[in-house]
């Protein structure tokens, strides 16, 4: 019951930044839906690595060095997909003013030159 | 024993945990649904606080300083600057013309994974699963965190580490190069 509440909640989050990330028309709000999509994944990702067991420490532990680390595993990956969401928001929010500068729009509708 | 006795499942611990999780999912509601851009974000501000707040929840109180500083502190000034910037030319973020078979897509996604998560039979930590050596282990990994989440960082995964130090500079000059312009 713990864990699925907060499974829930990241997979609301989730579906609630993919509406907003493909419906949306301003570049920007598409990057805030991403953030949002982004924290549904670090919430169900840090809230597996709190509750369940990785098979390395319930079955044959001895054999793997610093197998109760292991328990933090989704700890990491919450720290990369931090990471990488903040390298993300500032390439995208630099490619959204450089088109807000050379064609004055910020509508993902309108920079499509290359589907002519 | 159960990790995190006393304090789980207590009547304060569930109060806290029901607000936050209401206010992170009408925030993220009011984030895709309101047309002015400054206000969305500000609800994108309570959200992230929210997930803060969950994270402290489920005992990752390092990760919880990392998404208010970098979340909270950083990624939501640069979206309110972008938008101040570009704030001239727009009347407010207003969707396109397929917005309902969006909502349709994502919420029969919600609902299946909402279905996969309650039917499937999870690992619980517990007495069950472990046994007393790895239980007091695994509290022991909890209270202490840090000092594990840096073993893992700096040892089992440190080719990713250094990986994203090098995408994180890159990131960096490749928007200094595209902002700065001629």
């Amino acid at each position: 019951m713990t864990l699925e509440r907060f499974l829930i909640i990241g997979a609301i989050l989730f579906a609630i930044g993919l509406y907003g990330a493909l419906s949306k028309k301003h570049a920007i709000a598409v990057l805030m839906s991403l953030e949002l999509m982004f924290n549904g994944v670090n919430v169900t990702a840090v809230a597996l690595s709190r509750y369940t067991v990785p098979k390395a420490l319930s079955e044959s532990y001895q054999t793997v060095e610093n197998a109760a680390g292991f328990l933090l595993t989704g700890h990491v990956f919450a720290v990369f997909i931090i990471t990488v969401a903040a390298a993300e928001v500032a390439l995208g929010l630099a490619i959204i003013i450089a088109i807000y500068r050379s064609r004055s729009t910020v509508l993902v509708t309108e920079a499509a030159d290359m589907k002519k | 024993m159960i990790l995190g006795e006393g304090t789980e499942g207590a009547l304060i611990t569930e109060l806290v945990f029901w607000t936050i999780a209401l206010s992170t999912v009408v925030s993220a509601i009011a984030v895709v649904q309101i047309r002015d851009l400054f206000r969305a974000s500000l609800f994108l501000i309570v959200t992230l606080l929210g997930v803060a707040g969950l994270f402290i929840l489920l005992r990752a109180e390092f990760l919880a300083g990392v998404q208010l500083m970098i979340y909270v502190g950083a990624i939501s000034v640069l979206i309110i600057f972008a938008i101040l910037m570009t704030r001239d030319l727009e009347d407010g973020s207003t969707a396109h013309n397929f917005r309902i078979p969006v909502a349709l897509v994502a919420l029969i996604l919600m609902g299946v994974s909402i279905y996969a998560i309650s039917n499937t039979e999870w690992n619980i930590i517990g007495t069950e699963t472990l046994n007393t050596d790895q239980m007091n282990q695994a509290a022991d990994v909890f209270s202490n965190g840090i000092p594990t989440l840096a073993k893992l960082l700096l040892r089992d995964f440190v080719l990713a580490f250094e990986v994203v130090s090098v995408l994180l500079l890159s990131a960096v000059l490749g928007s200094l190069a595209l902002v700065r312009g001629r």
